[in-house]
């Protein structure tokens, strides 16, 4: 069999360096697609249409198109719009943020309606406002189930990272390739790649796990 | 003390309240009965405006709530609220639901709403359980936190849907003599039930209601020996 790991071995940092690149762009991902997919989630479930339907909009388009032709829109078809160039990383935050934003929307919105109805009636016979309703009796309830199913959109952001490696971003993905263009071996840096990934869903679910098993106990 | 005029309520094509009349007056206690989706508790959440009446008006006191100038949550601080199933906030503890929307709503000092919800507690024989979260209770004890936790806003008047039908037997007892304690110090009540002894001994008034309608208005004695209409004969006849 025509392996040989040595070859790769000065490769090495170069690949590791991906890590970082990678980590970064995906933490910023998950950060501006929490915080839009939040704010999309308070359109959908309050009362007023005008806020509802444009973010029933958004969320159809991002989770009902390919994510790499949303990285390919972002990157190359809109900057010819525009006649300007747009750094890889930006398109690449833009892209799985905004495609994260529309699943992280979802995910508070269904937490959110599966806490019981009995709970809002209670709140608003005593009197209490929106605000405070929602702040202190509803989402502390709706957290147990957004959390478990949030750390599943995380991970599956982590892994679908790897298509930034078609813009030309130097994460983990991108670089293993170089290498193997460089080498003429694919087998070994890609095999290398694949076990960093590994470790990095691995420690995510188990922290999800983790998650998970505190929020049970509290029951 | 409330006080309805031709309240009519329709979920789209289904008219579920027709033309309620009837005055409540301060200290009375009210028996609302009649058959399974009879209207009962729509016309209980119209009074507190948990449900939006189609038209008719609302008096409480002398202010018309049905008007569209009315905060509804002001109107709701008057009125408590205790329903089938309790809607405790689980993740509070007994105290804490009880402080809660004192603390919010009305914005009182913290340790002045302790010492009410605690005072409320041992009305309802659960100080000890004062640290409990909500679900390491009975249901008689639920029920009983959720009246203390209504009762913590200081309200006029009471609502009250049904409150032990979710209960075991054994349980019923406990929380209606917290019901009669609460009507013998002249709180304005009224109350959904299928406890027809508790109608009898405890209710000034019986509200019959039918489809809708209110059927018959009546103290419990002259209700209870000779209804006046067919539908209210047919159902006594069914329940005691
Ligand atoms: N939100 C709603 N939308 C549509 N129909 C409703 C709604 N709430 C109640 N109804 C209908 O209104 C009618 C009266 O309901 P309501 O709950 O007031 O009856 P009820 O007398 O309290 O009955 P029960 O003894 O079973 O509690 C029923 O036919 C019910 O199906
Ligand atoms: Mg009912």
């Amino acid at each position: 069999m025509n392996l040989d790991f040595s070859q790769i071995v000065p490769s090495i940092p170069f690949i590791l360096e991906g890590i970082g690149a990678t980590l970064k762009f995906v933490s910023v991902s998950i950060l501006f697609g929490l915080l839009l997919g939040t704010i999309l989630a308070l359109c959908k479930i309050g009362n007023k249409k005008w806020l509802k339907w444009p973010a029933d909009i958004y969320t159809s388009i991002f989770r009902g198109t390919p994510l790499i032709l949303q990285l390919m829109i972002i990157h190359y078809a809109v900057p010819q719009l525009f006649l300007y160039d747009i750094p890889v990383f930006l398109s690449a935050v833009l892209a799985f943020g905004l495609n994260s934003a529309a699943y992280v929307s979802e995910i508070i919105r269904a937490g959110i309606m599966a806490v019981d109805k009995g709970q809002v009636e209670a709140a608003e016979a005593l009197g209490i406002p929106y605000r405070p309703m929602m702040a202190n009796i509803i989402l502390p309830q709706a957290l147990k189930n957004i959390l478990p199913a949030m750390m599943n959109e995380f991970i599956t952001l982590t892994k679908e990272s790897a298509l930034v490696s078609t813009i030309g971003y130097m994460d983990l993905m991108r670089r293993a390739e170089i290498v193997g263009a460089q080498l003429y071996r694919n087998f070994e840096p890609l095999l290398f790649a694949g076990v960093i990934y590994w470790v990095m869903i691995f420690i995510l679910t188990n922290i999800g796990s983790w998650v998970e098993r505190r929020l049970r106990q509290s029951d | 003390m409330i006080k309805t005029m031709e309240l009519t309520k329709n979920f789209g094509e289904s008219i579920v309240l027709k033309n309620i009349t009837t005055t409540i007056n301060k200290g009375e206690v009210v028996a609302v009965i009649g058959p399974s989706g009879s209207g009962k508790s729509t016309f209980l959440r119209c009074l507190n405006l948990l449900e939006d009446p189609s038209s008719g008006h609302i008096w409480l006191k002398d202010e018309e709530i049905t008007s569209l100038k009315v905060n509804k949550l002001q109107v709701r601080k008057n009125i408590g609220m205790v329903f089938q199933h309790f809607h405790l906030f689980p993740h509070m503890t007994v105290l804490e639901n009880v402080m809660y929307a004192p603390v919010k709503v009305k914005h009182m000092k913290k340790e002045l709403a302790e010492k009410n919800a605690k005072e409320l507690l041992a009305r309802v024989g659960l100080i000890e359980k004062v640290e409990a979260y909500p679900n390491r209770l009975s249901g008689g004890q639920k029920q009983r936190v959720a009246i203390a936790r209504a009762l913590g806003m200081d309200p006029e008047i009471m609502l009250f849907d049904e409150p032990t039908s979710a209960l075991d037997p054994e349980m019923v007892k406990e929380v209606l003599d917290v019901m009669k304690d609460l009507a013998q110090t002249g709180m304005t009540m009224i109350v959904v039930t299928h406890e027809m002894n508790f109608a009898k001994e405890v209710a000034d008034k019986i509200i019959f209601m039918d489809e809708g309608k209110l059927m018959e208005e009546a103290e419990p004695q002259s209700f209870f020996k000779s209804p006046k209409t067919k539908r209210a004969k047919d159902f006594l006849a069914k329940v005691l």
